[in-house]
């Protein structure tokens, strides 16, 4: 088969499936059939990713990861399923039974919502909404609450305190999340993923025309991913759940299935939160050179997905912790100016003249430069606000 | 972030005061070991340190057995540097008894005990960004290089850990030729390990923001509180006890003992850092310089060993700090009076003046830092 | 405090990753129970009896002296002295010891009773996989369990075993000597006492034991 057929192979199946089945039913059944692959496809990425997660930290630390269940340890998320799902289900008896069982409910419905506005492929996105970003981040707030609700039914002082770090954690970084992806939606005209993503379907000299490819969307990537980090709390801003301090945070009181809910939502936010930075910034699902376009959209979108979870399984196993307060200061000192200079430099791109290949370098020089000045500028004076120097030793006499 | 006592009033205090029981079962406490922290928000209003968990009577076991059945006891105080635990007590009783080393077992003892010091060193620092969240990555560089010397302490005397090898006036069976050859094959990994684990975290913003600034310890503060080792160097005061005191052979040996200006948790990461290099110093000197001879001295006798009454005391440096052992003789086979000086114990007396202020993260980093070992604080 | 400090530390990291699949150094799990370090040869685990031969109760070497009873430091060994006597291995009757009890869950690998027995009966065994299900019975090893060969022994420490056999034939060497010096003696005497003009034989029984304390106490040097 050609490499449109097989680009579009998926819509084909849905649309014969839709032909055959009689018309009182055709509505349900395609609703079925754009969300059922999604609630099977991205929680088999999840069950992939804790295995990598796994092995991946493992060879970093020298060390095997999990390799007795299976060749290579492939059957090692079965085991954890079998295991997260025969465990006894232990609820505080002060606890608030129905928040405390509403909570990872929530959180994993949440999740599941955002998936509904990434395009997965060429005319593959389950609601085409003329407002997806404003729709992802809405349902993104509804995470935060899950969070909380979990934290204060389980009447722990751990998980109060995990709570309340995650609350500000994650509202705090809300908004350079948001700006930052302001920067794109104000290029693109548009808030439909759809639209922005086929905005940066075109090729020039076999480059795409990818956000991520100019110096705004390259600084605005940046931003978005470690707040998409925070967001999530992954590491290193897993504070709320500061393994080592409060030992689960926020999930403290949760065992057997709820846990693994929990921990499913994290994922299923990572892969989210990937998701649309992969949509806005480097093309959803288009090629970057325009001699790969014949590899099918769905295909790229899920490298791309796959680079990123490698990219995340790299951070945590390097980075110590952030501390909460520093968290905090580097989101509203650091982040959020660099988002709003992000954004000014979008707005400077806009309207500099690029007719030329040499007006087109200086305008990238231009715009880089206005990011850049102010990177070094608030780097440095985050330093000193903290009083971190390198230190030099002297020794007795 | 000051250092004296905050007056706080708990019952009608500001804001909400909660009490947590960072308990002994805990990730980070190190041991069985128990903090009840009043928090106020996020900030640490009260500390009281509870110990007590891992109390085995060491003391007690001692003073009913002979000199020689000590020694195995005293391997599992300070559980991961048994060589130095060993040596400080064979010190105590030699003083005692007037027993002399040869010198070929003055070296041997330098040599492990260096040893002991830089798997120490390197397994705190490895635990201490484990306890910053760095997912175990430096931990387990760290443990590589201390399996090391862990297999070198295997083939030499036979338990990984709880060596039992030094013995009044001597040691317990000689370096094999192959074993010094196997040491001088390690030196050189080593400074390469110490450079690969600062380039992952000395420079890292992380790190230095956490570590910066954090659990404070001022000069009279911590000689007031009887603070030794790596940890009252950092707070600046020149106090080592192999200059000190030169016990053994440290005399001959030319290292030197860095110092630290500020007194926070990064002096003290990197005070360790600093004498895991020095450490390699005089073990390149002391494998150069170790003569043949015998390892014991041939009047003593260690069954029924009977020292005239009188006392001592026996002091080394240990990696953790001032390691002292108080023996009382009444003339019988066993010590009428045997007394520890833990360093770690002394200087987690301090814990809640360089906690009083900051966060809770914190708490769990300047804990970190004291490097407790519960065996030793609860003896 | 441009950023520079953490992607230094993701390099050192993505360089663990990639160098675990080709440097040795970098991946150092020993995937136990299907391979297996070697252990090096010093390395001790619990004590166990030796005997000669291949009669556990005739070759036992161990004379019931109590001295590793009375210098264990947390009391673990258990011995009652038999009432009879059997030969060892120079011919000397000694008594052996009718029970001979180690309680495993206490002992804690010290070897102080290796280090303080006279006779070389009792060494340190370096088997570890030793875990049952029994708490109370099965950790408490007795005379038949502790009981095993001096082939053994030259099979896990085999430079110390190689020195302890050639201390114990040179026993037995002094001991014949000795015996035979003694005949020869006695022999003179005999002979003496028909002619009263030879010189008087020495004592041979204090030369037998002198030949036998410096062995021993050479063993506790050499330990």
């Amino acid at each position: 088969m050609n490499a449109a057929a097989a680009d579009q192979i998926f819509v084909t199946l849905k649309h014969w499936a839709l032909v055959h089945t009689p018309a009182s039913l055709q509505v349900l059944v395609s609703i079925l059939l754009t969300i059922i692959p999604i609630i099977v496809i991205f929680p088999a990425i999840f069950a992939l990713s804790v295995l990598l997660e796994r092995k991946g930290l493992g060879r970093m630390q020298n060390r095997y990861g999990p390799n007795r269940v299976g060749p290579f340890g492939i059957l090692q998320p079965i085991a954890d399923a079998l295991k997260s799902l025969t465990k006894e289900d232990i609820v505080p008896r002060s606890a608030d039974h129905v928040v405390h069982y509403l909570a990872p409910l929530v959180l994993v419905g949440a999740a599941f919502l955002g998936y509904a506005v990434l395009p997965i492929g060429r005319n593959m996105v389950a609601a085409n909404l003329d407002a997806g970003v404003l729709f992802f981040f809405a349902i993104g707030a509804a995470t935060e609450l899950a969070v909380f609700m979990a934290g204060w039914s389980s009447r722990n002082k751990y998980s109060l305190l995990g709570a309340m770090r995650a609350i500000a954690q994650m509202v705090s970084y809300e908004i350079p999340l948001i700006l930052s992806s302001v920067a794109v939606v104000m290029m693109s005209g548009t808030l439909s993923t759809t639209s922005i993503v086929e905005r940066q379907a075109h090729y020039t000299a076999t480059l795409a025309h990818w956000n991520v490819f100019t110096p705004w969307g390259l600084a605005g990537f940046f931003l978005f991913m470690i707040s998409g980090m925070a967001e999530t709390n992954r590491s290193p801003f897993d504070l709320p759940e500061g393994e080592s301090e409060i030992i689960a945070g926020y999930f403290i009181e949760y065992s057997g299935f709820k846990f693994a809910l929990f921990f499913l939502a994290e994922y299923l936010e990572i892969f989210s939160i990937s998701g649309l930075g992969i949509t806005l910034f480097l093309g959803g699902w288009s090629s970057p050179f325009s001699f790969f376009a014949w590899i099918p959209s769905w295909i790229w979108f899920f490298t791309k997905l796959f680079t990123f979870i490698l990219f995340f399984i790299w951070v945590r196993g390097t980075l110590p912790r952030l501390r909460m307060d520093q968290l905090m200061n580097f989101a509203w000192k650091f982040m959020l100016p660099m988002a709003l200079i992000v954004i000014l430099s979008a707005g400077i791109w806009r309207f500099l003249p690029a007719q030329s290949a040499e007006m087109a370098v200086v305008r990238w020089l231009v715009c880089a430069v206005i990011i850049a000045v102010p990177y070094v500028v608030l780097a440095r004076a985050l330093e000193q606000g903290k009083r971190i120097e390198k230190r030099t030793y002297r020794y007795a006499e | 972030m000051s250092n004296d006592l905050l007056e706080v009033d708990p019952i009608a205090g500001q804001g909400e005061i909660m009490e947590v029981s960072m308990g002994p079962h805990h990730p980070s406490t190190h041991g069985v070991f128990r903090m009840d922290v009043r928090l106020e928000g996020e900030k640490v209003v009260r500390l009281k340190p509870v110990f007590g968990y891992l109390h085995r009577n060491h003391e007690k076991i001692a003073e009913h057995g002979a000199y020689l059945a000590a020694i195995p006891y005293t391997d599992r105080l300070d559980y991961l540097c048994s060589m130095t635990n060993n040596w400080g007590y064979c010190l105590a009783v030699e003083k005692l008894a007037g027993i002399t080393v040869p010198e070929r077992a003055e070296y041997i003892r330098v040599i492990v005990a260096e040893l002991t010091r830089f798997q120490n060193h390197a397994g705190l620092v490895g635990f201490l960004l484990q306890d910053m969240g760095a997912s175990g990555t430096p931990l387990m560089y760290a443990f590589r290089e201390r399996e090391k010397v862990l297999d070198l302490f295997e083939s030499l005397s036979g338990a990984r850990m709880m060596c039992n090898y030094m013995r009044f006036g001597g040691l317990r069976v000689d370096a094999t030729a192959a074993w010094l050859d196997e040491v001088r094959r390690l030196l050189p990994a080593l400074p390469r390990f110490l450079d690969e684990f600062e380039n992952l975290l000395r420079a890292n913003e992380i790190l230095m923001a956490r570590t910066q600034g954090t659990g404070r310890l001022s000069r009279e503060l911590a000689v007031s509180a009887g603070v030794t080792g790596p940890m009252l160097r950092a707070s600046g005061v020149n106090y080592d006890v192999r200059k000190v005191d030169k016990y053994g052979i440290y005399d001959r040996f030319d290292f030197r003992v860095p110092l630290g200006d500020h007194g926070d948790v990064y002096d003290r990461y990197m005070m360790r850092i600093l004498e895991m290099r020095e450490t390699v110093k005089i073990l390149e000197q002391a494998l150069r310089g170790i003569p043949e001879g015998p390892i014991m001295d041939p009047k003593v006798r260690l069954r029924g060993l009977r020292p005239k009454a009188g006392e001592a005391y026996g002091r080394i440096e240990s990696p953790k700090g001032e390691l002292g052992f108080f023996l009382i003789s009444d003339g019988t086979t066993n010590p009428y009076r045997y007394r520890v000086r833990p360093p770690s114990m002394i200087n987690l007396t301090i814990l809640e003046d360089m906690c009083l202020g900051q966060n809770i993260a914190d708490v769990v980093v300047t804990l970190g830092s004291v490097d407790i070992v519960l065996g030793e604080v609860d003896r | 405090m441009l950023g520079e400090g953490i992607i230094q530390g993701l390099l050192e990291t993505a360089r663990n990753f990639f160098g675990s699949y080709v440097e040795k150094d970098r991946l150092t799990t020993v995937q136990f129970p299907e391979e297996r370090r070697p252990l090096p040869e010093a390395s001790r685990n619990f004590p166990f009896l030796l005997y000669d031969g291949t009669d556990p109760d005739a070759g036992l070497r161990c004379v019931s002296c109590q001295i590793c009873e009375k210098e264990c430091p947390p009391r673990c060994i258990h011995i009652e002295k038999s009432k009879d006597k059997k030969p060892d291995f120079v011919g000397k009757m000694q008594a052996y010891p009718a029970v001979f009890d180690i309680d495993v869950s206490v002992c804690m690998s010290c070897q102080i009773c290796v280090e303080v027995c006279p006779f070389d009966a009792i060494r340190m065994d370096t088997e570890f996989e030793l875990s049952t299900t029994d708490r109370f019975g099965s950790l408490l090893y007795t005379k038949r369990e502790l009981a095993k060969s001096n082939e053994y022994y030259r099979k896990i420490h085999p430079t110390e075993a190689a020195e302890c056999d050639a201390r114990r034939a040179k026993d037995v060497e002094d001991t014949k000597a000795k015996a035979a010096a003694a005949a020869a003696a006695a022999a003179a005497k005999a002979a003496q006492a028909k002619d009263p003009a030879a010189a008087p034989p020495p004592a041979s029984s204090a030369s037998t034991n002198g030949a036998a304390a410096p062995a021993r106490s050479e063993v506790k040097e050499n330990q």
